[in-house]
């Protein structure tokens, strides 16, 4: 299941403005791996995940997905198995319904309508918003959009899920709901977020950027406990690991969903 | 601006009734299209004057809104709110065209009074056959249809992000004149230079948003082409449909329909 693999070498990116973004990332990714990437505003998470799908191209360095390096030949073939779930669903959903919505991505991919119908039945069911089908993204919740926004990248079978601040917006009762959906998907998940209890009950494998770089790259559980790191990386430790201000315990580690 | 925001999410109305079924919905949409064109048409196509022998030509938006199911207060919603700018274009007939054309008993009507109904008339007839289009076939597949006309795919895309935009720039308008508010004492408005600051910003942020959902639909495998939510099928009721009108509207432009009915409805009383 070699395709299922995301290996990137010695990435390096600036913008067209010259702010450079990534300097020298490199990674591998196994198959079914749940990964978070954290970092501080700035630290090149977007930038990465958009270089995952091909929406940006390496100017140094290369990625690979499976088989195949993401060059503008490739492309057809990673966004197939690449999903991208953007950090506001707004962006992402841009047709007149939730249902055309979902369907867009099936249409470009040429099924035809049964296979179209089914998958995008599929899609909203695993993210438990049938209901949600005729209605106009414009006027769904925050939770809602984040959903139908799921269901669009999920009705593409991707085999790689990536996605940007998956939590951010939502109510606590939404991010829980989110986070249990989450944990089901068997998919490779590539999650970037500064929801860092969200990473540490979802990802077994954290890699933090910081100004562009990795600067580790381990399992989760230390490295979100390690506060001198998070600190270094202008991050913090998760709620769930700081002392509370009331009985002065910690909740310690959260059972881990590894899906 | 609250009432532009509450005017632009009353469009997405149309997106409801277009999901519905119907007969007309179950139409090709490039039969109606094509149906609709022809109408533009006609209308237009009628002397300046002319007022009576249009009044055939409702019977089409009638019809279309009954089997279509587009309730008539929708429709006369958006006539409303498109009805400015008819009116800006014939307000101006009467006082520059003054010459007395019929005697209706009494009363003598000038040019500029019969120029000005009619396009009034015309505004109400065009726009609802625009309207209907959208209500029954749905903007994407209006769109698809344009391409499979021969329509630039670049201008149907633009049509369609056109129609998608205009919700997220009205929130994303609404949002920083609301900022603005707050910050600016009470009922101020604002000044030309933070209209201009204002307008810039929207722009820029429009473009970014642009980049970002561009990003997205090419995520999404997008290479350019649209994909109809319905697929084109062209049935002998599409044929039937275009036919069936074309007739009708040849018959109201050429046949004087009006006129006749009239002279019939008076030898008939009288």
């Amino acid at each position: 299941m070699s395709h299922h693999i995301v290996e990137v070498r010695g990435l390096e990116y600036v913008y067209p403005d010259g702010t450079p973004a990534l300097r020298g990332v490199s990674f591998r990714i196994e198959h079914g791996e749940s990964v978070g990437i954290v970092g501080a505003n700035g630290a090149g998470k977007s930038t990465l995940l958009l270089q995952l799908n091909g929406c940006l191209l390496a100017k140094k360095g290369t990625v690979r997905i499976g088989d195949f390096p993401v060059t503008r030949e490739t492309l057809p073939r990673i966004r197939r198995s690449v999903g991208t779930v953007f950090q506001d669903p707004n962006d992402q959903l841009f047709m007149p319904t939730v249902e055309e919505d979902v369907a867009f991505g099936p249409r470009n991919m040429r099924l035809p309508p049964d296979d179209v119908e089914q998958r995008v039945r599929r899609s909203l069911e695993a993210v438990n918003a049938v209901h949600l089908r005729p209605r106009p993204p414009y006027r769904l919740s925050g939770g809602e959009k984040r959903s139908a926004a799921i269901a669009t990248a999920l009705s593409m079978s991707p085999d790689i899920l990536v996605m940007d601040e998956p939590t951010s917006g939502l109510d606590p009762q939404a991010r829980r709901k989110l986070m249990d959906l989450l944990g089901r998907f068997t998919h490779t998940k590539i999650i970037a977020s500064h929801d860092l209890d969200m990473i540490l009950r979802l990802c077994p494998r954290t890699i933090i950027l910081h100004q562009g770089s990795v600067i580790v790259d381990g399992p989760t559980a230390s490295v979100l406990a390690d506060r001198e790191l998070l600190a270094r990386s202008g991050l913090d430790l998760p709620l769930s690991l700081q002392v509370c201000p009331v009985c002065g315990k910690t909740a310690g580690m959260p059972p881990r969903n590894d899906g | 601006m609250v009432r532009i925001h509450a005017a632009v999410s009353d469009v997405g109305a149309l997106d409801g009734l277009a999901s519905q079924d119907s007969p007309i919905h179950r139409l090709d949409p490039r039969a109606k299209i094509a149906v609709t064109a022809m109408f533009l048409a006609a209308v237009v196509s009628f002397p300046k004057y002319e007022i009576a022998e249009m009044m055939p030509l409702f019977l089409y938006p009638a019809v279309l809104s009954a089997v279509g199911q587009v309730p008539a207060k929708t429709l006369l919603r958006y006539l409303l709110l498109a009805s400015p700018f008819a009116l800006l274009v014939g307000v101006f007939n009467p006082l520059l065209d003054r010459e007395v054309v019929v005697h209706w008993g009494s009363w003598a009507v000038t040019g500029g009074w019969l120029s000005f109904f009619s396009i009034l008339i015309r505004f109400v007839l065009t726009v609802s056959a625009a309207l209907l289009l959208l209500a029954c076939t749905g903007y994407v597949s209006v769109c698809a249809a344009l391409n499979r006309f021969g329509a630039p795919r670049l201008l149907t895309m633009q049509f369609l992000m056109l129609y998608r935009f205009i919700f997220i720039l009205s929130d994303e308008a609404s949002r920083m004149v609301r900022a603005h508010g707050l910050r600016s004492g009470s009922g101020r408005k604002p000044t030309l230079r933070v209209w201009g600051s204002l307008a810039g910003h929207l722009l820029l942020r429009a473009y970014d948003r642009g980049l970002r959902v561009h990003a997205a639909m090419l995520a999404r495998g997008f290479d350019g082409t649209l994909h109809p939510p319905r697929a084109f099928r062209w049935r002998w009721a599409d044929s039937l449909f275009v036919a069936g009108c074309a007739l009708f509207l040849a018959l109201v432009r050429f046949g004087h329909v009006a006129e006749r009915l009239g002279a019939w409805v008076l030898r008939v009383s009288g």
